[in-house]
């Protein structure tokens, strides 16, 4: 089948759906591949580029989208006046489209698509599985945003983010404030720990505090106990007193920190409002906030969609397009995620691809199946954070507890231990009562002496166990002068040699070789 | 010789093969105590046989046996491959009990021991007794060497009624040893040359061959995974056999050594059974994974490969890095290779530390051996309880040929058949990258969901060659 390229229209869209790399990959499931010209300059990657590895290039957009079986794309598709393209009349009958759709906010989008008798792929809606993740684009397109965050605010940051004493006196290190630390919210971490500020994060799901601790950043902690983990691994709205005590700590916050970064979304809902104008007033002037559910409408109340506001002396960074402002890195990430999915959807390798809805994740990602809706997918049966899982493990933990043992149960071995003794004792000979104190004080020495062994020693504690326990060499050794049993004996004086020498001498190579 | 200058020689020997025990504390005293071992066993050796004071005959069969023996055991010790010393060690085992066994039948035949009343009953039943733990000894240790050296497959043997078997061999032991003291009690006074013509002869026979059985027995039921646990526990046995012998010789040097090492072999069992959360019983009983209730959970994702290019560089990326060896790098012989990526990576400047589980291995300690042998310096190979806090700080685990001792569902599954083993908690780290020939499952047949998760990469392929390519890689 043929798959088609084109450029991206929407305004200030510089990624393009595939690269070269990717392009030659895709090639080598049996589909060919062009490319509307000039599809990757704004992402550096020339038409050339593409013609090595054997993408034909297209002049012009609208036989591209006659020709191919296929379409690629980044954004949603769109009508535009200006470059007189229509993409969602260019859509035919039987053709696929894979894009970013977001069919919750695009209703009427749906709809028109599905009027088309079309296929359509949506990577927004690819489910949260770990089988799902290297066609997950919302995450690589996350990682992406956190890091250019990172470098928007130092872009528009008045100082150095590393401290550094210097001859001309000390600069502090800036102090970061990370809100939300899902995907973008990591990156921005390790971005701002990269260049050397203070970071802290805060996040509603408790057991992502170890994935911010492993990233070297200070984890803030509310005093409140409130589970924020919804399903799918994605945050859930929290009561009112939390997000009152949640308020505070931001507040607090505020006062100290140079620059916010804001990722808090919750699905299908507005941005929730975490930073007010008071807190933006409160910051030191120079401060910068980047906020990244400014498409949602924002965390911050103050933040303007697609601007850099300036209130109160504190920088708003407010654009929606941050991986488009890294293209060539999101053009790639995005072109990974894709091949991924069509070497899903093309199991033969036979350039024919099958939108097979049995399969979980081909069928979360399909919105449209040959004209019909088939948005939104029935609930996955496997999330990223099992939600039944707690509930599950916390009566298993508490059975798991050491059960006090009843009292019958501890005295029982002392019991049968001392009636065994005092059994022995009553009918014993003396002679042999003496052998059995000097057995049990040894038993005593080996306990501690072995206890003191270290385990790195193991094995020539068993090995020379095992040389000295050739010592039933002495017992043989006396009853060689026996003339009935000689023979044996000396049989017995034999292996028990072999023993001696083989434990003692393959104990000493081993010893040898311990060394600092 | 005196009787006392005998005593006191005895005395001495005992105290140096304390002494050799506890130089183990430390690899710098080790070497010491090993030495302290030779000179107690030289002692004994040269003390009984002036005590016996025989004719020159006696002499000459005693100095052609231990030289035969002396010859044999030190061409094993010096030809002996590292990885092979579960082996080595099963089958010394094995001598230990046989050696109980014949000095059991000689004391059992000779004549000239005159004893009456219970002191003679108490003589039999020490007989009886030696004989059945040097036999257990014997053939488990045969079995469980057969099994180290895959000369028989390492799964475990279940019949159907095994733990009836198991005890109807006792009862049938229990039952022979009444007989034996029957027979025994009518005999007195009788010089017979012949085995048979003793009272009580058959029942001996008789119960040395049900031990035997048992012993095979109870080593086919155990799986691979618990190979340990078994050599550790016939090292306990040999011990016993020892001190069995000891008490019927009236020996006080053979009943301290014997619970010495006895000790020792249980100690070891005890350890190696709480590194795997097992019971000790159920570990004799046989078979791995029978006891659990419910379905362990099903292992869904998939497995993200890497190679060795890739690995060398994130090696190269890394700081802190944490090698954490299993069973397979022994099979492979991989640790030399990995040694000289170590010295490479260290002199990099990076840290790198090998972590060590209880049970990696088939015996207590083999890795450490191991990695001794490619001359790893022991202060940078570390125990489970050293590193387990620390793996927050580990950028990259390799871990090499190991399965069930990285395995989270030990921790997070109460259904696994392995829930509750202590692990090596490597996924707390940055990244892990686990070395393996193909996607099969551990000794324990359980999954393994490590290797599905986001921060797990897989390289695939035999541990030395992929070992060899990510050295060329690293200096390349």
């Amino acid at each position: 089948m043929k798959i088609g390229i084109p450029k991206e229209t929407y305004r200030g869209e510089k990624r393009v759906a595939t690269t070269p790399e990717a392009a030659a990959q895709i090639m080598q499931l049996g589909f060919s591949v062009s490319i509307e010209s000039g599809a990757g300059l704004n992402a550096n990657i020339s038409d050339a580029d593409y013609q090595a590895v054997g993408v034909e290039v297209v002049a012009d957009a609208n036989s591209l989208w006659q020709q191919a079986d296929i379409i690629l794309k980044v954004r949603a598709p769109q009508s535009h006046r200006r470059l007189d393209i229509d993409e969602i009349a260019s859509l035919h009958e039987g053709q696929t489209l894979i894009s970013f759709i977001w069919p919750a906010q695009n209703e009427g989008l749906m709809q028109r698509l599905a009027d088309k008798n079309a296929t359509v792929l949506a990577m927004d809606s690819v489910p949260r599985m770990s089988r799902a993740q290297k066609m997950d684009a919302l995450s690589s397109m996350a990682n992406i945003a956190g890091y250019r965050a990172i470098v928007e605010a130092a872009q528009h940051f008045g100082r150095f983010f590393t401290g550094q004493i210097t001859a001309a006196g000390k600069i502090p290190p800036a102090k970061v404030l990370v809100i939300g630390a899902g995907v973008a919210g990591l990156a921005a971490i390790g971005a701002a720990k990269g260049m050397g500020a203070i970071v802290r994060a805060f996040d509603t799901r408790p057991e992502v505090k170890e994935q911010i601790e492993s990233m070297d950043a200070e984890f803030l902690m509310l005093d409140f106990k409130e589970e924020g983990s919804g399903v799918g691994g994605y945050a859930k709205t929290m009561s009112p007193e939390f997000i009152a005590a949640e308020m505070a700590l931001f507040a607090e916050q505020a006062k100290e920190v140079d620059i916010i970064v804001t990722t808090a979304l919750i699905p299908g809902k507005p941005a929730p409002k975490l930073i007010t104008a008071e807190m933006v007033k409160s910051m030191k002037a120079g401060s910068v906030i980047v906020d990244l559910a400014a498409e949602q409408g924002g965390n911050c109340e103050l933040t303007v969609k697609d601007r850099v506001a300036v209130e109160h002396g504190v920088t708003l960074i407010g654009y929606t397009n941050l991986p488009s402002r890294l293209a060539n890195q999101s053009s790639q990430l995005y072109a990974t995620n894709l091949r991924h999915l069509l070497t899903e959807l093309c199991p033969g390798k036979n350039g024919v691809i099958n939108v097979n809805m049995d399969d979980e994740v081909i069928r979360g990602a399909t919105v449209i199946k040959e004209g019909k809706i088939t948005w939104p997918p029935p609930p996955p049966t496997l999330s990223a954070a099992p939600a039944a899982k707690p509930a599950v493990t916390v009566p298993q933990a508490h059975a798991k507890e050491p059960q006090k043992p009843s009292v019958i149960k501890q005295l029982l071995p002392l019991l049968i231990g001392g009636l065994a003794l005092f059994g022995i004792g009553a009918v014993a000979p003396e002679s042999f009562m003496a052998h059995f104190t000097v057995f049990v004080l040894a038993c005593f020495v080996g306990y501690q002496v072995i206890w003191n062994v270290t385990p790195s020693l193991h094995t020539p504690l068993m090995s020379v166990t095992n040389a000295i326990s050739g010592i039933i060499v002495i017992g043989a050794i006396v009853q060689v002068s026996s003339p009935q049993v000689g023979l044996l004996a000396g049989l017995a004086v034999l292996i028990a040699s072999i023993n001696i020498a083989g434990g003692f001498l393959v104990t000493r190579r081993m010893l040898e070789m311990f060394r600092k | 010789m005196s009787h006392s200058l005998l005593t006191m020689s005895y005395i001495v020997a005992a105290i140096l093969f304390i002494l050799s025990l506890s130089g183990l504390s430390n690899p710098e005293t080790s070497r010491r105590g090993n030495y302290y071992g030779m000179a107690g066993m030289a002692i004994a050796i040269i003390a009984t046989a002036i005590a016996i004071a025989g004719a020159g005959n006696v002499y000459a069969v005693l100095i052609v046996a231990v030289l035969i023996g002396g010859t044999i055991g030190a061409i094993l010790a010096s030809r002996v491959a590292m990885t092979q010393m579960p082996e080595l060690v099963a089958i010394m085992h094995s001598l230990v009990g046989m050696a109980a066994v014949l000095v059991g039948f000689a004391n059992f035949m000779d004549s000239s021991i005159n004893m009456t009343g219970s002191e003679k009953t108490i003589h039999e039943i020490e007989i009886y007794i030696g004989i059945l733990i040097g036999a257990v000894t014997f053939s488990g240790s045969v079995i469980a060497f057969c099994k180290l050296s895959e000369k028989i497959s390492g799964k475990p043997l279940l019949l159907p009624a095994r733990h009836w078997f198991n005890l109807a061999l006792l009862i049938g032991v229990f039952v022979l040893g009444g007989l034996f003291l029957q027979q025994t009690e009518g005999s007195e006074g009788s010089l017979p040359m012949l085995l048979l013509d003793h009272g009580g002869a058959l029942p001996l026979l008789i119960m040395t061959l049900i031990a035997l059985t048992f012993g095979v027995h109870m080593v086919m039921a155990i799986g691979g995974a618990d190979m340990p646990v078994v050599v550790s526990m016939l090292n306990s046995y040999s011990g016993w056999a020892a001190a069995a012998t000891g008490f019927m010789l009236s020996n006080d040097l053979l009943i301290v050594t014997g619970a010495l090492v006895g000790s020792s072999g249980a100690i070891l069992s005890y350890i190696m059974c709480r590194a795997m959360n097992r019971n000790f019983i159920s570990v004799i009983a046989g078979g791995f994974g029978t006891a659990s209730g419910g379905v362990a959970a099903a292992i869904e994702g998939e497995v993200q490969p890497i190679d060795a290019d890739e690995t060398a560089s994130v090696l190269l990326a890394a700081k802190n890095i944490m090698i954490i060896p299993g069973y397979g790098m022994a099979v492979a012989q991989a640790q030399h290779t990995v040694y000289e990526i170590t010295k490479f990576l260290r002199e990099k400047g990076k840290k790198v530390r090998f972590g060590i589980h209880p049970v990696a291995g088939r015996m207590p300690g083999h890795m450490n051996v191991l990695l001794a042998e490619a001359k790893v310096p022991y202060d940078i190979v570390f125990e489970m309880e050293e590193v387990n806090e620390d793996f927050a700080n580990v950028d990259v685990s390799i871990v090499i040929g190991a399965n069930d001792i990285v395995n989270p569902s030990a921790l997070d599954d109460p259904n696994s058949p392995i829930a509750g083993m202590p692990v090596l908690e490597c996924w707390h780290g940055k990244t892990t990258i686990v070395l393996k020939r193909s996607m099969a499952s551990g000794y324990a047949g359980v999954g393994n969901p490590l290797f599905v998760l986001e921060n797990t990469r897989m390289l695939f392929g035999d541990a030395n060659a992929t070992m060899q390519a990510v050295l060329k890689a690293l200096k390349g």
